[in-house]
C-alpha cells in the first residue's frame, strides 16, 4: 500500500468524479471511495465491533469483575480455559485477584474508549473555536494564539501529561484534562490552516458582503469547508489519546485503580509476566493494539479520500 | 541574527518562570507530604520540628519565593524521601538517560536513513513496502507495549538478553556508562531499540519523502547523463541533499527521546531520571517533580533554541528572524 500510487487513483477518481453519473450524492461518492481500499474496511468494522464492546460491556461481559462479592481469590492467575469457582469458563484466564480477563477487558475497553473519545471531542470543540477565531479575526489575535500553540507543541505530548498529571494527580477528571491539553492545539493549528486559505475564498466575501454576522460566517460558511482535514486529525488524535491514556496508566499516574483500564490492565499483569503468566498482560495488550491499529487504519485511508494533496 | 537569539532568550526566560509558577502551584496542591513522611508514632513536638524544618508551615507564596531565591543558587530543594539535594539527584540518573537516549537517536539514523533511502528509491518494490508497513506500525504502537513485547520475546520466551537494569558500568569522563562494557551492552540493546522505534519510523518517513522528491531534481538528472556511477549519486548527490532536514528533526526529537524514556526506563528498570520521576510522583516527593520538571523544561529550551540556530547555519536558505507582532 504505497502512498503515492493511491494519491494518483485518487486524483483520477476526483478527476472522473463529475462524469459518473451513478454515484451522484458525493455522500456515496466518498463511501464508494473509502471501499476501494479493503484494509480500510475491515479496520472500520472491526473498530464497530469494539466500540459495541465497549458500550455493551455491562451486559454481554460474563462476569462483573468490579463486584467484589462474586469476585474470588481462589481463581487467581488460572490459566486461559480453565473453569472459575463459580463454574463460568476464563476463556483468556484471570489476573491476579481472580478476576476474569474477558470481562475485566470488556470494561477496560469501555473506559480507554470513553476517556479518549470524551477527551477528544472536548478538546476539538476549543481547538475548532479557537483555530477558527484565530483565521478569521487574524492580526494580534492570531499572533497571540499561535504563539501559544506553537510553544506547546515545541514540546512533546507527554511531558505535558507529564507535567498536568504530577501537579494534578490521579483521577478520571484529571486524565481527561490532561489529554485535552495535549491536543487542542493539534486540532487548532490544522483549522487555522486550512480556514486561513478558505477565508480568501469569494464566497466567504459574498457573505461578508451580505452582512451576515461575525457568528454566522465562521460557524455556517467556513467550518463546514475546513470539516474535511479536521476529520482526518480528528480520527488520528483518537488513536493517539487512547494511546497516551494507556501509557500514562502503565506508569502509574494516570487512571485510579478503581477505574482500570486496558493500560491499567496491562500493567497490572506486567509484574505476573517474568513468571510466565503472559495472559493477563498480553491480551489487554493485543486489545489495545486491535483498537489503535484499526482507527489509524480508518484515518488514514480518510486521508487519502478527503484529502489527496496532503502528503505526510 | 543576534537579536533574535536575545530575544528568544528572554522568551525562554519568560516561559521557564511561567512554568515554575505552574509547577510549584500543582505540585504544593497534591497531597500533604507531611503525612507521608512523619511516622505515626511521632508525638506532635517532633512532627512539628519536622514540619518546619521543610518548610511546610509556610504560606504558598513564600514557600514559591524561597524554593526561586534557592533555585537562582542551584539549589532545588532537598529530597523528602532521599535526604539529599534534589538536583545531585537528577543529576545523579541523567547520564543513564543521556546514554538510552543517545543511543536511540544512533540508532534511528544508522537505521532509518538507509531504510528510508531505500523505500524511496525503489517505492513499488516489496521490501518497500513491507518497511513503509512497519513505519506505520512503528507510529501506532505505543511504547511501553512493544517494550513489553520485547521483553517478553527476548527477555522471557527466548532468554537471549537481559529484561532489566543497567548492567556493568564503567566510568568514561567521570560518568558511568554501560556501553563500555559487554555486559552493560547486552543491558542496553532492548531499551534502545524499544526507545528508538518511533524515531526509527519517522527517519523512514522523512528519508523517504526527501528522497522522493530530491531523485526527481535537475541536478540528479544532469548527474546521471554525466554518467556517474548510482552508487556515488545515491551516496553523494541524494544522501547530502536529504541529511540536513531529516538530521534536524531528528535533532529536534532528542528532546522527545528524553520524555519518552520515561515510559522505556519504567518497562527496563533503567535507572534513569525518567524512572525517578514516578517514583517520585507515587511517593509525593516534591522537590524532586519540581526540580525534574524544571530541569527538562529548561533542557527542551535549550534543545530548540540549540537546533534553530543550527539549522540557519547548515541551510543558509534559512534565515533566522522572529515573526512580528
Amino acid at each position: 500500500m504505497t502512498v503515492a500510487t493511491e494519491f494518483k487513483e485518487v486524483d483520477v477518481a476526483v478527476a472522473e468524479a463529475p462524469m459518473v453519473v451513478k454515484d451522484q450524492t458525493p455522500f456515496r461518492r466518498f463511501l464508494s471511495d473509502f471501499a476501494e481500499s479493503k484494509v480500510a474496511v475491515v479496520g472500520f468494522f472491526t473498530f464497530l465491533i469494539i466500540v459495541f464492546i465497549a458500550i455493551l460491556a455491562p451486559w454481554i461481559s460474563p462476569t462483573n469483575p468490579y463486584d467484589l462479592a462474586s469476585v474470588d481469590i481462589l481463581d487467581s492467575r488460572l490459566e486461559p480455559g480453565e473453569k472459575m469457582m463459580t463454574g463460568t469458563v476464563a476463556w483468556l484466564g484471570t489476573d491476579g485477584l481472580g478476576r476474569d480477563m474477558v470481562s475485566a477487558m470488556f470494561y477496560g475497553l469501555r473506559i480507554s474508549l470513553g476517556v479518549g473519545a470524551l477527551s477528544g471531542l472536548i478538546a476539538l470543540c476549543i481547538g475548532v473555536c479557537v483555530g477558527l477565531a484565530s483565521a478569521y479575526f487574524g492580526g494580534r489575535v492570531d499572533t497571540i494564539i499561535m504563539r501559544v500553540v506553537d510553544l506547546q507543541l515545541s514540546f512533546p505530548a507527554i511531558l505535558i501529561a507529564l507535567v498536568l498529571l504530577a501537579t494534578l494527580g490521579k483521577g478520571v477528571d484529571k486524565i481527561i484534562i490532561a489529554l485535552i491539553v495535549v491536543q487542542w492545539a493539534y486540532y487548532a493549528r490544522t483549522v487555522r490552516g486550512s480556514a486561513l486559505v478558505e477565508r480568501n475564498k469569494e464566497y466567504i466575501e459574498a457573505a461578508t458582503c451580505l452582512g451576515l454576522s461575525h457568528n454566522r460566517i465562521v460557524f455556517r460558511h467556513l467550518l463546514p469547508n475546513v470539516m474535511p482535514p479536521l476529520i482526518v486529525v480528528g480520527t488520528v488524535q483518537v488513536a493517539h489519546s487512547i494511546a497516551l491514556e494507556a501509557t500514562l496508566s502503565f506508569l502509574g499516574i494516570g487512571l485510579p485503580t478503581t477505574e482500570p483500564s486496558l493500560g491499567l490492565l496491562i500493567s497490572n499483569g506486567f509484574e505476573y509476566m517474568m513468571s510466565g503468566k503472559y495472559w493477563i498482560s498480553i491480551y489487554p495488550g493485543v486489545a489495545l493494539l486491535v483498537t489503535i491499529v484499526s482507527i489509524n487504519l480508518v484515518g488514514d485511508r480518510l486521508r487519502d479520500v478527503l484529502n489527496p494533496r496532503l502528503a505526510r | 541574527m543576534s537579536v533574535y537569539i536575545i530575544r528568544r532568550l528572554l522568551q525562554a526566560v519568560v516561559v521557564i518562570l511561567a512554568m515554575s509558577i505552574l509547577v510549584f502551584a500543582g505540585v504544593f496542591m497534591i497531597g500533604n507530604p507531611a503525612e507521608i513522611l512523619i511516622s505515626d508514632d511521632a508525638d506532635q513536638a517532633e512532627r512539628q520540628r519536622l514540619i518546619e524544618s521543610l518548610g511546610l508551615h509556610l504560606p504558598f507564596y513564600l514557600q514559591y519565593l524561597r524554593f526561586l531565591g534557592r533555585a537562582l543558587q542551584g539549589d532545588l530543594g532537598v529530597s523528602f524521601v532521599f535526604n539529599e539535594p534534589a538536583l545531585l539527584l537528577i543529576l545523579d540518573r541523567m547520564p543513564a538517560t543521556l546514554e538510552l537516549a543517545f543511543s536511540a537517536l544512533l540508532m534511528a539514523i544508522v537505521f532509518g536513513i538507509p531504510l528510508g533511502m531505500w523505500a524511496g528509491l525503489k517505492p513499488d518494490s516489496l521490501a518497500s513496502k513491507s518497511i513503509m508497513a512497519s513505519s506505520i506500525l512503528g507510529f501506532s504502537l505505543p511504547t511501553f507495549w512493544v517494550g513489553i513485547m520485547i521483553i517478553m520475546i527476548f527477555a522471557v520466551i527466548l532468554g537471549w538478553l537481559p529484561s532489566g537494569g543497567r548492567g556493568e558500568t564503567r566510568e568514561l569522563f567521570g560518568f558511568d556508562v554501560s556501553f563500555l562494557t559487554a555486559d552493560g551492552l547486552v543491558h542496553l540493546v532492548l531499551p534502545a531499540v524499544n526507545l528508538a522505534l518511533l524515531k526509527i519510523s519517522l527517519a523512514i518517513r522523512l528519508t523517504r519523502a526527501g528522497t522522493r522528491e530530491v531523485i526527481h531534481q535537475d541536478y540528479i538528472k544532469f548527474a546521471r547523463a554525466k554518467g556517474l556511477r548510482t552508487g556515488r549519486i545515491i551516496m553523494v548527490h541524494v544522501l547530502k541533499n536529504i541529511l540536513i532536514p531529516v538530521i534536524t528533526v531528528l535533532g529536534l526529537e532528542f528532546g522527545s527521546l528524553i520524555a519518552f524514556s520515561v515510559v522505556t526506563e519504567t518497562v527496563f528498570a533503567w535507572p534513569g531520571m525518567g524512572k525517578l520521576i514516578i517514583d517520585s510522583i507515587n511517593r509525593l516527593d516534591r522537590p524532586v517533580v519540581v526540580a525534574y520538571l524544571m530541569i527538562t523544561v529548561c533542557m527542551f529550551i535549550i534543545i530548540n533554541l540549540v537546533v534553530d540556530i543550527l539549522y540557519s547555519v547548515l541551510d543558509p536558505r534559512v534565515r533566522l528572524q522572529d515573526v512580528k507582532g
